[in-house]
């Protein structure tokens, strides 16, 4: 119309235009109304209130394979539908047209007159009179055989992606389950608990403990972390572990198992990709005479464990000066001695307790730290290895997902004998 | 106290609520897993049978003690009044069952016609399943736009896009494979049967079948067309259920 109005102004360009092309431009022009609503390249239909067919198109009865008269007053729009259609029509479809007036974009199957089926994409709306009320239905029908093939394969894809993610996880527990003593010894005298904290379910964590006979009437026990995540902090903390017990058996002095690990993990990973864990390696002996145990505990850049004494007070044991495991080729090893008499208990822990965000929301600044933790084994104390396992497992319950890294807990306690609680 | 059906929330009642409100305590609310209720209290376990839904109702009506009610279930909702009816027929002044059905699958061996096959609730699952991308978060305030009335598509838009998968799927499979045949005897209560005219998931052969087998009760046709007559036909079915709840006060 704008092109006529400015042939007619005499503009430059329809000076230059050829006249039979302006021509066919006006023929295309006049593609009649009715003619583009029988043969468009989607489907309409006009349907009463009821779904009683009133109007349809050519390129849907083609679609098809129906005369009109097939269809027009005869039949109405769910007859077309698959008899699982026809439920969803009812159940969903038609209840929001009419609490809405239109909807959009439903995928639905239409029977054609041999049987055959035709994914198709529907649009509904409802033409409403001055008054308001509705009149008809309106509805769009697109051919949807591609778009329906590309989202069964979407559909497909997210099933596969489910599955995997359910076998990761079985993996993952499994995996993690291997890292950990199935059960703790029972060592005689001593009361013991443990925990681990599992942050992710879709991925192994790091942290590693375990408690284990020696040579007779001495124990070992060693907690810690390997850097990182999955697979390869896996394969760290399976070595570590290993290592640490078959090191434990050739020379039991703390510092020698944790210099022979040093040893190991620095040898196995110098290269590019450097692996390192922080532990902390005990030895415990009965100390007959006095009651309790003697232990000597030593620290390669180990969160200091925390002692909760028979008497009400709490202390870390610090370890100043010990560096990570597997970094330096002589990585010094700080050791400490305890006097773990009757009723005292020792925790150790890894940071994923005290790194935990305990803001409103996770991924906060604000995290647990180790004055909390020492306030709150200050608070504890005198305790027991299973109440304080439960009272921390609590205590990260009401981080939720503020704790966002894995946390082994592994407590010893040492029982007042029994005849000296009659005394 | 109305109960709405699969596949949607309690705004199906909107339009008959105003007509009833006039004279009666209307009570609404949604199923769990639907509408705005609270989807964590929802549970495969709980709601894989109708026997879930059926606590629900009797701790409703004893929470809320407003002595016996009119209970108006649409369709799988009818059932639940049946079931809770016969456990506690002391809560139910009487039952409205608004285009029931107490089993949509054919029987060949009673020659009980319900009109569906299991593969036809297969193919159900199916389209709720195509449609599961249509309804995604991002979809939503496209197709729930209502710019004319904005509450009415807030409305929608939650209930709808809350609509889990796999809850819809469970839900589905407890509308459409439950038999309550059995229960239809076990009713008590003052009960009025109200099918549609014309109504592809519950055909008037079905709600003949609930009127024959409720002791007492009445069948009413009304002229609406679809499984929704509160919806195509609000006046029609509030008049109904007025008359009925009027006349077992």
């Amino acid at each position: 119309m704008c092109e006529t109005n400015d042939e007619e102004g005499g503009g430059p360009e329809g000076d230059e235009g050829p006249v039979d092309e302006q021509a066919q431009f006006s023929a295309l022009l006049e593609d009649s109304a009715e003619d583009l609503y029988e043969h468009a390249p989607c489907g309409y239909l006009s349907t009463q209130l009821d779904g009683r067919i009133a109007k349809i198109n050519t390129t849907l009865l083609d679609w098809l394979g129906y005369q009109r008269e097939d269809l027009v007053g005869r039949k109405h729009f769910s007859d077309l539908l698959t008899v699982g259609g026809r439920l969803y029509h009812e159940t969903h479809f038609a209840p929001l047209l009419r609490m809405q007036g239109e909807i959009n974009g439903i995928a639905l199957e239409l029977k054609a007159a041999d049987g055959a089926r035709l994914p198709v994409l529907v649009t509904s709306t409802v033409k409403t009179g001055s008054d308001g009320q509705p009149l008809l239905i309106r509805t769009t029908v697109f051919d949807a055989r591609d778009r329906r093939a590309y989202e069964t394969e979407l559909l497909r894809a997210r099933r596969e992606a489910d599955q995997e993610r359910d076998r990761l996880q079985v993996l993952a527990t499994t995996l993690q389950q291997t890292l950990l003593p199935p059960a703790l010894v029972d060592v005689p005298g001593l009361d013991v608990a443990a925990h681990y904290h599992i942050a992710s379910v879709d991925q192994v964590g790091g942290d590693f403990y375990d408690l284990f006979p020696l040579a007779a009437g001495t124990w070992g026990l060693f907690l810690g972390d390997v850097c990182g995540k999955g697979a390869a902090a896996a394969a760290i903390t399976s070595l570590a572990r290993y290592t640490l017990r078959a090191a434990a058996v050739y020379d039991p002095d703390p510092v020698a198992v944790l210099g022979n690990l040093n040893t190991v993990l620095n040898h196995e990973y110098n290269g590019d990709d450097p692996r390192f864990c922080t532990v902390v390696f005990g030895l415990l002996t009965p100390d007959p005479d006095r009651g309790g145990f003697h232990i000597t505990l030593a620290s390669g850049g180990h969160p200091p464990a925390l002692l909760m004494r028979a008497d009400g007070t709490a202390d870390f044991l610090p370890t100043p000066g010990g560096q990570l495991i597997g970094v330096l080729r002589d990585a010094h090893i700080a050791t400490t001695t305890v006097h773990l008499v009757p009723g005292d208990t020792l925790l150790l822990h890894t940071d994923g307790l005290t790194e935990a965000h305990t803001g409103p929301t996770a991924g906060g600044d604000d995290r647990y730290g180790d004055d909390a933790l020492l306030d709150f084994g200050r608070a504890l104390a005198p305790t027991t290895a299973s109440s304080t396992i439960s009272a921390v497992r609590d205590l990260l319950d009401t981080f939720g997902s503020g704790v966002e890294d894995d946390t082994a807990l592994l407590a010893i306690h040492a029982p007042q004998p029994p005849s000296e609680e009659q005394q | 106290m109305l109960a709405h059906g699969f596949g949607c929330d309690q705004s199906m009642w909107r339009l008959v609520v105003p007509a009833l409100e006039r004279d009666f305590t209307v009570v609404l609310f949604d199923h769990v897993g639907a509408g705005n209720s609270d989807l964590s209290a929802w549970s495969r376990e709980r709601y894989s049978t109708l026997n879930g839904y059926v606590d629900d109702l009797l701790a409703l009506c004893r929470e809320l003690a407003l002595g016996p009610v009119t209970f108006v279930g649409h369709s799988v909702s009818a059932m639940m009044g049946v079931v809770a009816a016969a456990r506690e027929p002391e809560a139910f002044a009487g039952l409205v069952l608004l285009a029931p059905s107490p089993c949509f699958i054919d029987d060949p061996e009673t020659g009980y016609r319900g009109g569906f096959s299991a593969e036809d609730i297969e193919e159900l699952l199916e389209s709720l399943e195509a449609n599961y991308l249509g309804w995604s978060g991002a979809m939503a305030p496209v197709i729930m736009g209502n710019p004319e009335r904005p509450e009415l598509g807030e409305e929608l838009t939650n209930s709808f896009c809350r609509t889990d998968p796999d809850i819809a799927r469970v839900f589905a499979r407890v509308t459409f494979l439950s038999d309550n045949r059995a229960d239809l005897a076990e009713v008590g209560v003052p009960t009025l049967v109200a099918q549609c005219s014309t109504d592809a998931i519950a055909p008037r052969e079905v709600g003949a079948f609930v009127h024959a087998r409720i002791p007492g009760s009445r069948l009413v046709t009304l002229n609406a067309t679809g499984h929704c007559p509160q919806l195509s036909a609000p006046e029609e079915t509030a008049a109904a259920i007025a008359a009925f709840a009027g006349g077992t006060r």
